[in-house]
């Protein structure tokens, strides 16, 4: 299965519904933005921080895995304001984004892919004006977490196939066997969603123009 | 949309994400890495179409925002989408759509040079104009500082943008996805 960036723990935030977690997360977005005071953003990111290690009791590590790739950045904001505007906006605009980052992998590491995946679905509820069905948009987002593993593993086959042919330096080509094995896949899977009920009102099978496909 | 098109997103959003599991390149030594994941947001346009192609892309952005670390280094969840680079995650679906109208307007006659046509503004034109002043908004930092920051990854991205066209072509030959709307009313 998909590896996820959630780590099991019982906590209160854990046990938290995953939709005030992205609502509170969002919230704070917002609030960040509007505030502009180095004190009140330092606390914000204070309070995240002791939220994040002791109230959801998540090691640090894997909170650190998260914000690790947006410290280059920070250090150039704080670098770029502090030359060319000022130390106190560097201060405000570093800990702001961080603050932010550090809040989303709280919330990230403290819930589980099929909750958000609930949240997701809910959300998309009101897409529903534009014809989306929202349990149509779970069901995408359910085939891509299956897949990435067997796409994965379609991948290595054909570059191991191509290795034992002494192509080995192909680094590309891998990439036209492998998108025709995928699309050949879905005219498979698609036929098999609608033998399961996927495609609910009942269609005409419409003839293709020319394109003859296997 | 019908089933298949559903198997279509599903499969591209989770290539696009397997192509984040290889390898970085550094060429020539510099320290700016080329990943392969915009040549997935690329493919998705070119292959699929512009709508197919947007929402695959989208859904990819979704299983990384629900905390799949599929984006190229291990990245994932809501943090990636929280930094000043994160306008260039949300203008990959915005390019895979206008690759994927390119593509379609060129579709009859669709070869090589349309692809890198297509590619080259959307998969790397739409991305900056995107990408670039979404960092300036988010920094504070002025445009043309923004953009020199940039200038290092516009070579990748065209090497990019010709591997995309070169598969895109000969998919289209081996496996022609895009169904274009008939031109001829009825006698269907």
């Amino acid at each position: 299965m998909t590896v996820s960036l959630y780590v099991p723990l019982a906590s209160p935030v854990h046990r938290a519904p995953a939709g005030l977690k992205l609502g509170l997360l969002a919230a704070l977005a917002v609030a960040l933005f509007v505030v502009d005071r180095p004190e009140v953003v330092g606390a914000a990111l204070v309070v995240v921080v002791a939220v994040g290690l002791l109230v959801a009791r998540l090691p640090a590590r894997s909170l650190w895995a998260q914000v690790r790739p947006v410290w280059p950045w920070l250090v150039l904001l704080l670098l770029f304001h502090g030359v060319f505007t000022d130390w106190r906006t560097g201060a405000v605009t570093t800990l702001r984004l961080l603050a932010l980052v550090v809040a989303a992998a709280v919330v990230t590491s403290s819930t589980r892919v099929t909750e958000l995946v609930a949240v997701v679905e809910w959300l998309a509820r009101p897409l529903a004006v534009f014809g989306v069905r929202p349990a149509r948009v779970g069901l995408v987002i359910a085939m891509t977490l299956r897949f990435i593993p067997l796409i994965a593993e379609r991948a290595h086959r054909i570059r191991e196939a191509q290795a034992a042919r002494g192509a080995a330096r192909m680094r590309w080509g891998i990439l036209v066997p492998l998108l025709i094995q995928v699309l050949r896949l879905a005219t498979t899977l698609g036929e098999a969603l609608d033998a399961r009920g996927a495609d609910a009102p009942v269609t005409p099978p419409r003839r293709r123009a020319g394109a003859s496909t296997s | 949309m019908k089933s298949r098109d559903l198997a279509y997103i599903a499969l591209f959003a989770a290539i696009i994400a397997v192509l984040g599991l290889l390898p970085a390149v550094y060429p020539l030594g510099s320290t700016v890495p080329i990943t392969a994941q915009t040549l997935g947001v690329m493919l998705a346009g070119s292959v699929l179409g512009a709508r197919r192609g947007a929402l695959a892309v989208l859904t990819f952005l979704v299983v990384v925002a629900v905390g799949v670390p599929a984006l190229s280094g291990g990245r994932g969840g809501l943090a990636v989408f929280a930094g000043p680079s994160a306008g260039y995650l949300y203008s990959w679906p915005i390019a895979a759509f206008v690759i994927g109208v390119l593509t379609q307007l060129t579709w009859r006659r669709f070869n090589l040079a349309w692809a890198m046509v297509a590619n080259l503004v959307g998969g790397v034109a739409v991305i900056y104009a995107i990408g670039i002043p979404f960092v300036t908004v988010y920094t504070d930092a002025s445009l043309t500082a923004a953009a020199s920051s940039a200038v290092s990854f516009i070579p990748g991205d065209i090497v990019k943008a010709v591997v995309a066209s070169v598969v895109a072509v000969a998919v289209a030959k081996a496996y022609p996805v895009i169904e274009l709307p008939r031109r001829r009313p009825a006698a269907g």
